[in-house]
């Protein structure tokens, strides 16, 4: 197993991310952050009239591993239903991720699903958005 | 001065490969220094030959142990000049020594309008129990503003510091900032406004001598195990008439002189503060890691901080894109904390993981000061007795390493 977290598709992502951004009057939003390392990602998602992910954006601040699964998660639910969302695992996304990932990496890895759950089970947005820059 | 080589024998830790073929450089003494042997040795010592409770055994170890508790405490007495033993508390850690002097002192002093001031610069472990206190008795914090280069505004204090000021309590270095406080003036400013002063010297006794007396400090706090000790134990010095006059923190055995169905008399200082079984090994621990920084030489140990950090800071600031914090020159303590370009400091940390070297990447307990800073996190590389120049070098490459990684080049 190559011990290098910082392979290509990570790199390439924390240069160019997917679907960063947001959208306006998204179904549901929430966001939230992991104090321990300033990690911070909010996710809007718009679903269609069969309740299926039309559209979805993140944005935030974080380091690369947040980022690229943030990217690699909301790619991979466009078009799934909101049951699937809620049922989308935590191993499901840190196979997306690809990387052999420390304990206190792999938090890193989840916040974005995290966010994402939160908001699709509809847990109220504490809109707390801190961006650094 | 002293022989880096040879001092690096003292520290076993230091032979470890964190990965196969990949040695230890380790850059994060600030959060936790690494333990010379003398250390170890003295507290395997205490449970393979004489450990007992103290105080109250009539046996032959139980003697011997409580005399080599008090032998620490007399050990730590004399590395800050305190005047008496009975001023030296033994707690779990610096943060255990401001939560007692909050709840202690705090809670019979401290009332509704009541300030307390801090600075910008505060670990929260020097700001969080004041939140609760005041939360608690209606009183106000006020924050001593930091300027740009990291350094406190100490011109303004006239306009922080007032008659409603009970408390200043402030750190002596910054530990993400490396500032080095003029703590005498400090002291100076609180008093004369009739305020106690506090020293967080976490960082500061690890690595440079402090002098109570001359510092006149009402209370003054840190912990063993950033200064080659182990964890677990902490000091609290206070002015003896200060602690006299204060209510127990923690009730129970040890702290009571006698104890009736009705109530109970507290025990002579410093004992009134030290309830249950105290830390016996940990301040053996402690002691012989004072008798190490003796041997050591104490003014020798900044004198070589200084000289690898003036290194660091040269060597670090050629890295492109690389943004150091805090202040330059003298008043920069054995630490640099530093920015990469738009690298997240936890990636900084792992790349550098992966070279052996470790630092440490995160808000370092001081979120308002790195929201102050305007940053989510930094990354810090602090040096300490065993630091060399070779390593400060393998930083630097390593960094440009990172910059690669992440194709800022």
């Amino acid at each position: 197993m190559d011990a290098n977290i910082y392979q290509e598709q990570i790199i390439d992502l924390y240069e160019h991310p997917l679907n960063y951004g947001e959208i306006e009057n998204p179904d549901f939003t929430y966001e939230e952050d992991n104090p321990l390392c300033g990690d911070v990602i909010r996710i809007d998602v718009r679903l269609d009239d069969e309740g299926r992910v039309a559209d979805v954006a993140w944005r935030g601040d974080g380091c690369a591993i947040s980022q690229a699964s943030a990217s690699l998660l909301t790619e991979e639910i466009k078009g799934k239903t909101l049951d699937e969302v809620k049922s989308f695992t935590s191993e499901e996304l840190l196979g997306l991720v690809g990387v052999p990932l420390s304990m206190a990496r792999v938090k890193c890895a989840l916040l974005s699903l995290k966010v994402l759950k939160a908001g699709a089970y509809g847990i109220p947005d504490p809109g707390v958005m801190r961006t650094h820059d | 001065m002293f022989n880096v080589e040879d001092v690096r024998r003292d520290f076993p830790i230091l032979d470890t490969e964190v990965y196969p073929g990949v040695p230890l450089v380790y850059l994060d003494s600030a959060a936790s220094s690494q333990k010379p042997t003398s250390v170890i040795a003295a507290m395997d010592d205490y449970y393979i030959h004489y450990h007992a409770n103290i105080h109250r055994g009539v046996h032959r170890l139980s003697e011997l142990a409580t005399s080599a508790y008090e032998l620490a405490r007399q050990k730590v007495a004399r590395f800050i000049n305190a005047p008496t033993t009975e001023e030296v508390v033994f707690v779990g850690n610096a943060t255990e020594a401001f939560n007692l002097v909050a709840y202690s002192w705090g809670r019979t002093n401290i009332g509704p309008g009541d300030e307390i001031l801090l600075t910008e610069m505060e670990h929260h472990a020097n700001i969080v129990p004041w939140q609760i206190l005041a939360r608690e008795k209606g009183a106000t914090i006020r924050y001593l503003p930091i300027r740009d280069d990291g350094t406190l505004l100490v011109e303004r204090l006239d306009e922080f510091l007032n008659k409603r000021t009970r408390l200043f309590s402030f750190t002596g270095v910054s530990n993400v900032l490396g500032t080095i406080n003029p703590v005498t003036e400090l002291v100076e400013a609180a008093h004369a406004v009739g305020a106690l002063a506090m020293v967080d010297a976490a960082q500061t006794a690890p690595h440079m001598s402090i002098d109570v007396q001359a510092l006149n400090c009402d209370f003054l706090a840190f912990s063993s195990h950033k200064m080659c000790g182990p964890t677990g134990i902490g000091v609290l010095y206070g002015k003896r008439e200060l602690l006299e006059a204060m209510p127990p923190f923690l009730g129970g055995g040890d702290m009571i002189r006698r104890v009736t169905l009705e109530g109970f008399t507290t025990n002579d200082l410093p004992w009134k503060f030290e309830a249950g079984t105290p830390r016996i090994a940990e301040a053996i621990g402690l002691g012989a890691a004072v008798d190490y920084l003796n041997h050591l030489g104490i003014d020798a140990v900044h004198a070589h901080e200084q000289t690898i950090t003036q290194y660091a800071l040269e060597s670090l600031s050629e890295v492109p894109g690389l943004s150091l914090l805090g202040p330059p020159g003298s008043l920069h303590g054995g630490l640099a904390s530093f920015t990469l370009g738009g690298v997240h400091p936890h990636d900084i940390a792992e790349v550098l993981d992966k070279k052996g070297i470790a630092i440490r990447a995160g808000h370092h307990c001081a979120m308002p000061l790195h929201q102050k800073l305007g940053i989510p996190a930094s990354a810090r590389a602090s040096f300490y007795v065993h630091t060399t120049f070779e390593e400060v070098d393998q930083l630097t490459a390593a960094l440009h390493h990172t910059r690669s990684v992440f194709r800022l080049n």
